[in-house]
């Protein structure tokens, strides 16, 4: 078992190392190696997105590299968790210097190990084109993707090596579990909560204070901490990061909360779909309990607690607490009416209390630097930061962490560096298929939780989709409608039959079979949903309708009088044609098309058999001097 | 999920058998034990046919209707076998924003099967996900764990080519 006082130790042994990491962002391209042990290190992003694109093989790659020109004892190599930018994947990091290649293909691994870490040299053609200036080398931190950012529940992703828990620990990880065992009572920890103002991240955004001090008063001779990592939203991948990049953080923000509440025993329920989360999180705990950070009698202070993992089973409605619960039990996972709240009869009818890990991931640092450190970041009602995973059609696709407050126009043109092919920015989808679409023309609202709602969107867990004039707003609809026709548990009518009947509606506007009566129904049957279903996914279930009807009615309106989709996208409202002053005669569309509809010769303009046509838009695609018209 | 009963008939070994037993006696005293048994019993068999279920009925203890009420509740739960290569599609937002709508629908037509369902000769399976978090590289099409990335429709038969 582990002592506050060599866990202090080391902290204070790894804080160089970890440093390094950090502040090296100042001194772009001092990094060389030097005959020093471990004077270089190197982190290459192993997280999902960036694996996906090749991380291992480079990694593979740059570790034969090190072996070849025996550089072992100067360079370490550290795989890291997400490092944001996953569109320019896959990325890494020398320090010291913070040189941030981006796109690294496996032959370029000898270029980098050459003139880089032999000799010094910043591989400029491999750098984020943004650091790359014409008279030097702009920070990472000072570039348009992260220059409004602000880390505190990612402030470890893609810095440390979240299979080694010394790394954790020095950056201050498990101090503010010692801080908390050894200084303050339970009613501390709540009141620095209730100070520093956070809400929880899972959505609705509760104050998690008042959570914490609803169970703590109430007596039992068992309570559990239960995290929610049943990241449900298609879209969304703010928790996996944190669970892939910084395992520890929840661990321990866990242990706080039992020794908050009165809890010995925690359980995480994570989505079955992460496999990585999954296993870097059961190595997390497994060093935890071997440092005696978890188990019995934790530093000494006779204090007791460990956590079991769950696997959710792909059941969107599982993100629900009462359904959460259900299925931690083993059954099926539907919800139950509230009262009675969990914080009274939660899981096994014992009290409870639920965070997900993104609420987590923020406690030890405000226990750790204060409430009043936290409250000054942010909004008057909302503080602290807010993680969105920023995706669709959007130049930089990837995680980022803002304070609340920043506007979307920030998010959308600075850090997301805007929409690519030249298109316009139409609106930004929120709160994944709860949530809302925020159209272009509140750009610049501040996004906090009271202000998404009034505009009729909310804050979700963090999905944060852009969409542009390609985008049909009654599609995306009914889109999310069959996602939640597919998830709703079947168990009130209100969401199991209303929400097949709203598709249905949609379905046949994007059919072009709807009329202006069917409109006014649809709204109706809105409101019945949402003030009748039981849980929060059937009231919040028709939010993607309510949200494109106010903003977007024209859309709705074009498909059902005009029987035309102004995006070009409903198929049944679109047809292709070809233009025959423009088209050369190239037989690409011809060759690409799936069917055979497309018949003409070589350098003569050719022409679309409609009755062949199955509208894949391929030849719109293809076609190099556009030719094919959408209409 | 779907709930059609496989056509293929059943074919567990003894071996089989045994270790899911095994995970059956590992779990048996845990609350809330049958999730995990299951999960591991999917792992073991790679779906959970009707026969499977009523082992882990009787060993549990618990009615076979709970059982089937849990398998046909999860997506992650599957009743079918899948192929021997398994193509995933993500239908995330991110992906479908970036057009993964018009690949499923090529790759429906192109192996003649519907999301959730088993080419006769078993050499596919197709199943619709939601979000693998690979969203920097939507629209995302998975076969066996192998990530294709940033995909056009044009791109579906040079990749299931590929597979045997």
């Amino acid at each position: 078992m582990i002592s506050l006082d060599q866990l202090k130790e080391i902290n204070h042994t790894m804080q160089g190392i970890m440093a390094v990491r950090r502040i090296g962002e100042e001194m772009i391209g001092e990094a060389k190696a030097n005959g020093d042990e471990s004077s270089i290190q190197i982190l290459i992003c192993g997280d999902t997105g960036c694996e996906s694109s090749g991380s291992d093989k480079v990694l593979d790659a740059l570790r034969q590299q090190i072996e070849e020109k025996k550089l072992e004892k100067e360079v370490t190599i550290i795989r890291t968790g997400c490092q944001g930018l996953c569109s320019m994947g896959p990325v890494m990091t020398v320090c010291p210097g913070g040189a941030f290649y981006t796109q690294i293909k496996v032959k370029d691994v000898p270029e980098i190990v050459e003139e880089h870490i032999l000799k010094g040299n910043v591989v400029k053609r491999l750098l984020y084109h943004e650091m790359q200036m014409d008279d030097g080398i702009l920070p990472l931190k000072n570039t348009g993707f992260f220059k409004k950012q602000y880390a505190i529940a990612l402030r470890n992703c893609g810095v440390i090596n979240p299979e080694d828990i010394k790394e954790y620990i020095g950056t201050g990880g498990y101090l503010a579990l010692g801080k908390v065992l050894t200084e303050m009572s339970p009613d501390d920890v709540i009141q620095t909560l209730l100070d520093s103002g956070l809400r929880g991240r899972g959505g609705a955004g509760f104050p998690t204070g008042n959570k914490w001090k609803f169970a703590k008063a109430n007596a039992a001779d068992q309570k559990f901490v239960c995290c929610n990592a049943d990241e449900g939203d298609p879209g969304a991948f703010m928790d996996r990061a944190v669970l892939e990049g910084d395992p520890h953080v929840v661990l321990e923000a866990m242990a706080i909360a039992g020794y908050t509440i009165g809890s010995s025993q925690g359980y995480i329920y994570v989505r079955t779909e992460y496999p990585t989360a999954v296993k870097k999180l059961n190595l997390a705990i497994d060093e935890a309990r071997e440092m005696g950070l978890l188990g019995k009698n934790i530093m000494g202070t006779g204090f007791d607690f460990d956590i079991e993992l769950r696997l959710g089973s792909g059941a969107f409605v599982c993100g629900e607490e009462t359904a959460l619960m259900r299925s931690i039990e083993g059954e099926r996972g539907e919800p139950r009416p509230r009262p009675p709240f969990p914080a009274v009869k939660g899981l096994f009818d014992k009290p409870t209390i639920l965070n997900n890990v993104e609420t987590m991931s923020n406690i030890p640092q405000i226990i750790l630097n204060g409430p009043e450190w936290f409250s000054s970041i942010g909004t008057e009602k909302s503080k602290g930061t807010k993680v969105f995973a920023l995706g669709g059609k959007i130049t930089n696709t990837g995680l980022i962490e803002v304070p609340m407050g920043t506007t979307l126009r920030d998010i959308v043109e600075e850090i997301g560096g805007g929409v690519p092919n030249g298109k316009k920015f139409k609106a930004a989808q929120t709160g994944g298929p709860s949530g809302g679409c925020i159209p272009a023309e509140h750009a610049d609202t501040p996004i906090d939780y009271d202000n998404l709602v009034a505009i009729g969107s909310m804050m979700g867990s963090g999905g944060f989709i852009v969409m542009d004039e390609d985008t049909c707003m009654v599609d995306i609809s009914k889109f999310f409608l069959q996602f939640m026709v597919d998830e709703s548990c079947g168990k009130c009518t209100p969401c199991r039959v209303g929400t097949r009947r709203l598709y249905e509606m949609l379905d046949s506007i994007t059919k072009g079979e709807a009329t202006l009566e069917d409109l006014e129904k649809m709204e109706k049957l809105c409101m019945d949903i949402k003030s009748n279903s039981l849980c929060g996914l059937g009231q919040t279930a028709p939010n993607p309708v309510i949200s494109t009807l106010r903003y977007f009615r024209d859309e709705y309106i074009a498909h059902v009088v005009d029987k035309k989709c102004p995006a070009g996208v409903c198929k049944n409202l679109i047809t292709y044609s070809i233009d025959a002053e423009t088209c050369i005669g190239c037989t690409k569309c011809a060759k690409n098309c799936p069917t055979n509809a497309i018949d003409g010769e070589l350098k003569k303009a050719h022409v679309i058999n409609t009755d062949k046509c199955i509208k894949c838009g391929t030849c719109y695609d293809v076609c190099p001097v556009n030719a094919v018209r959408r209409g | 999920m779907s709930v059609k009963k496989s056509v293929i008939p059943f074919s567990g070994t003894e071996e089989q058998e045994k270790l899911l037993h095994g995970i059956i006696e590992q779990h048996r005293h845990q609350a809330g034990a049958l999730m995990p048994v299951l999960q591991k019993a999917q792992e073991l068999y790679g779906y959970l046919p009707i026969e499977v279920q009523n082992m882990i009925a009787d060993g549990l203890k618990v009615p076979k209707s709970q059982v089937y009420g849990v398998v046909s509740f999860y997506a992650q739960f599957t009743l079918n076998p899948k192929g021997r290569n398994q193509i995933q599609i993500c239908l995330g937002t991110a992906c479908y924003v970036k057009g993964a709508g018009n690949l499923l629908d090529r790759l429906s037509d192109k192996l003649g099967i519907a999301p959730g369902g088993i080419t006769p000769d078993g050499k596919f399976s197709l199943d619709e996900c939601r979000c693998f978090g690979a969203c920097g590289l939507a629209p995302v099409v998975i076969v066996n764990g192998e990530v294709y990335g940033r995909l056009k429709s044009d791109d579906i038969d040079g990749i299931l080519g590929k597979y045997e």
